[in-house]
């Protein structure tokens, strides 16, 4: 089976130590992360992890079901990059001089749909946003005016066919005990429990 | 934006009538209670003092095993846990009390035993500073764990402790670590009660059962001709044991063990053709590479059992049956994988099934079984030779114990022959070191295996190696004056390792000459009468004495130095490739 580039999508509780725990699943079996973000989902408490590995589907599927065994894991889902819109984000240190004085730096900085985020004196900075290819053609392009530092960003996307989480979360919810089921001796006092 | 941040009334949120000021310790104390804790075994220290502080007030409610090394308290706490089949408990101080859990966290890891151990931490104040015993025994232990939290205030003690419970024993078990800081275990709170935890948003223990799948299943087992089943410890953890009989018994299908499924179904069984793996039994090795479809029910194909993967049943139609979604393809590529509690996929396979039986494919098991037999069985339970050989011994304690002891073994060449040869009539009697491979064990282990089944006979057989690493539990059986049977099967070598040394490294014995204290005066020294013997004529009585001892009893039996455990499959080959001598 043939290596290929995945992307990994995990919905997480909001819990410290879960990185590690998603982490060693990875370190264990020798297998490198292109990147990984994680930051808080479009649901409350909920964070979601973006992870880009390169390896065979095999590999990726016994990975994600390792991942979602976890507790405090709610959902893992992997993609191709097909199946996904993804960007990274990218910043770029130049010599303020050396983009004063040559104009077509500001050109070729538009055609790179780049923009400025800090001029200063001594340097400025720029960022794009877009895949490999296209922040990494910047580098190249601001490489001969003195690239004095270039940091990207690790992955995120969005799935394409995806529905959003909130539905499975509710699908997770639902799975919940009924009240019949708990096992709670205060269940038929709920008047003596709480100050209605 | 919908939000999904609230909890379910009665789901996680602790209700109660009525609220009173007590310490973290004292919650932890009370969460045991309410979760039908009775036995602790543990090892006080600086960071966990405030907790045995408040056991002092709790010792006729929960009995604490005192160890003589936090390794003793966890294997200990995985015996009770595998007889009994309840959660074990312990208890450890931070810093090198913690760490010496981390063994038997990754022996009850691999082999699904449910633990919840408290460790103590340092002032939550000083956590980061390199503190006296202070460790990050968080995550030294995230790879080892089913789920491990630190607490550093009181208030989440309940909660916490509900979660660990709840993970810990349902789904497939595992080991839960709880790490308390010292400030936690003293502040003071507001207690509303304890409540169980029953459902964790993102956990799910059990898998949703397909039905289409077990249909599939039912489908190829009612086709097969040379059906061979495969099953591991999920049948034991399932509770599972009536179930599995019921279904082998009625499309008549032979089944085969891996050492964490022994006894889940009785020895003498006419569907049970024996032991799978490196030294399993010759047919079941050897068929595995000639059924049509094998079906796996709770087991994981460790490389033990299935030797070189790529010549393992290819000519098979796999059905997996399992809890664990992670275990389907992760070694073998099923064909049919039915997700689930074997106690729930069990019942509705068998109602699909055909009666069957398969007279000529288990005959085929007879005649492979019989040149086993020929080849080495005979010579090893019934040697002429002075030397007495490991299954001798088995065999003459089968004949006094009927089947019904509770067999606790080590690791190592008596392990195999154990396995191999003792008799298992009740279920949840075959406790061992499995995936580990922990040598040590076995001691500690039966203590906890005591107390889990006090009305069995329970008997630890250890090798001249394996005894020794955790010797200083006899201290603990002396205190807690249990009753246990240490049968030390001495062959003056680290015989497993001497084995692969004679076998594949031409003989060169590199450090498993090993030398052994008088174990029978060592035992002396601890209260615990015993004998060794020498001769093949004191055997039986010998044996017949240790049983009939009330309490601690040590056997020492000399067994001959260079025995080899045969049939072996040797790493690197296929189980068909499985060799008699």
């Amino acid at each position: 089976m043939q290596k290929q580039e995945f992307t990994i999508t995990v919905y997480t509780e909001d819990q410290i130590g879960l990185l590690n725990r998603i982490a060693i699943i990875f370190s264990r079996r020798k297998v490198s992360i292109d990147s990984i973000n994680s930051s808080p989902s479009e649901i409350k408490g909920i964070y979601r992890f973006t992870i880009v590995i390169h390896e065979t589907e095999e590999m990726v599927i016994k990975i994600c079901r390792q991942i979602e065994k976890q507790v405090d894991v709610l959902k893992t889902y992997y993609n191709t990059s097909d199946e996904i819109v993804w960007q990274e984000l990218a910043l770029y240190k130049v010599p303020t001089d050396e983009v004063a004085e040559k104009v077509q730096v500001e050109r070729l900085l538009r055609e790179n749909g780049a923009r400025a985020v800090v001029i200063r004196k001594d340097y400025t900075v720029f960022e794009t946003t877009g895949h490999r290819e296209e922040t990494d053609a910047l580098i190249k392009v601001l490489e001969p005016y003195g690239l004095i530092e270039f940091v990207r960003s690790a992955r995120i996307a969005i799935i394409k066919n995806s529905n959003g989480f909130h539905e499975k979360l509710k699908e997770f919810e639902q799975l919940a005990p009924g009240p019949e089921l708990v096992e709670n001796e205060y269940l038929n006092k709920r008047n003596e429990v709480f100050d209605y | 934006m919908q939000t999904f941040d609230t909890v379910k009334a009665g789901s996680l949120e602790q209700v109660s009538l009525k609220t009173e000021s007590i310490s973290g310790s004292e919650a932890v104390l009370d969460a045991f209670l309410h979760e039908g804790v009775t036995t602790i075994f543990g090892y006080p220290g600086g960071a966990i003092m405030p907790i045995y502080d408040a056991l002092y007030d709790y010792q006729d409610k929960l009995e604490h095993i005192l160890v003589r090394h936090e390794q003793g308290a966890i294997h200990a706490a995985q015996g009770f846990a595998r007889t009994s089949g309840k959660t074990g408990v312990v208890f450890a101080t931070s810093g090198p009390g913690a760490t010496n859990l981390v063994t038997g966290l990754a022996d009850a890891m691999i082999d699904s035993t449910p633990l919840v151990c408290i460790t103590g931490q340092v002032f939550a104040h000083l956590l980061g500073t390199d503190a006296f015993q202070e460790t990050d025994i968080i995550n030294i232990t995230t790879p080892i764990t089913k789920w491990n939290y630190q607490i550093t205030d009181a208030t989440e003690i309940p909660t916490v402790l509900a979660k660990a419970f709840f993970i810990a024993c349902s789904g497939r078990p595992g080991p839960v670590l709880i790490d308390i800081s010292k400030n936690a275990q003293l502040q003071k709170f507001d207690y509303k009660g304890y409540q169980k935890c029953e459902f964790i948003r993102s956990y799910r223990p059990k898998p949703f059962v397909r039905q289409e799948y077990v249909e599939q299943a039912a489908d190829l087992i009612n086709k097969a001709k040379k059906p061979l089943v495969v099953f591991g410890q999920g049948v034991i953890l399932g509770k599972a044991e009536k179930e599995f009989q019921d279904f082998i018994e009625k499309a008549g299908l032979p089944a085969a063990w891996t050492i964490m499924g022994l006894s889940a179904l009785p020895s003498g069984h006419p569907l049970n053709v024996g032991m799978l793996g490196m030294h399993g039994n010759y047919a079941p090795n050897v068929l595995t590479n000639e059924c049509d479809v094998l079906i796996a029910v709770g087991m994981r194909f460790d490389d033990r059992v299935t030797g070189r993967l790529d010549k393992y049943a290819k000519q098979a139609k796999i059905i997996h049956l399992d809890i664990d979604p992670a275990e389907i393809d992760k070694n073998v590529k099923t064909t049919v994988s039915v997700w689930g509690d074997c106690k729930e996929t069990l019942p509705l396979l068998i109602q699909l099934l055909n009666h069957n039986q398969h007279p000529e494919w288990l005959q085929t098991f007879k005649a492979l079984e019989q040149k086993e037999i020929d080849a080495c069985i005979q010579n090893e339970l019934h040697p002429t030779g002075e030397q007495m050989t490991m299954g001798e011994v088995i065999d003459v304690l089968n004949e006094l114990t009927e089947g019904k002891a509770v067999i606790v073994t080590d690791v190592g060449q008596h392990q195999m022959v154990a396995c191999r040869y003792a008799q298992f009539n009740q279920s949840k009697s075959n406790i061992t070191s499995g995936g580990l491979g922990t040598m040590g064990f076995a001691l500690p282990a039966a203590i906890g295996a005591k107390f889990g089944a006090p009305n069995q006979t329970v008997i630890a057989i250890m090798g001249d190696g394996g005894v020794q690493m955790t010797i200083q539990e006899l201290g603990t059986i002396m205190q807690s004056q249990v009753d246990v049977k240490l049968l030390i099967l001495n062959n003056q070598f680290l015989g497993m390792v001497r084995q692969w040394q004679e076998l594949f490294h031409g003989k060169r014995y590199s450090f498993v000459d090993i030398e052994s204290p008088d174990f029978v005066q060592v035992a002396k020294g601890y209260g615990i009468p015993g004998q060794r013997v020498t001769a093949r004529e004191n055997l039986k009585e010998a044996l017949k004495a240790m049983l009939e001892y009330k309490g601690a009893y040590l056997l020492e039996v000399m067994v001959g130095k260079e025995n080899n455990v045969f049939p072996m499959v040797e790493a690197g080959t296929s189980v068909s490739e499985i060799r008699l001598k």
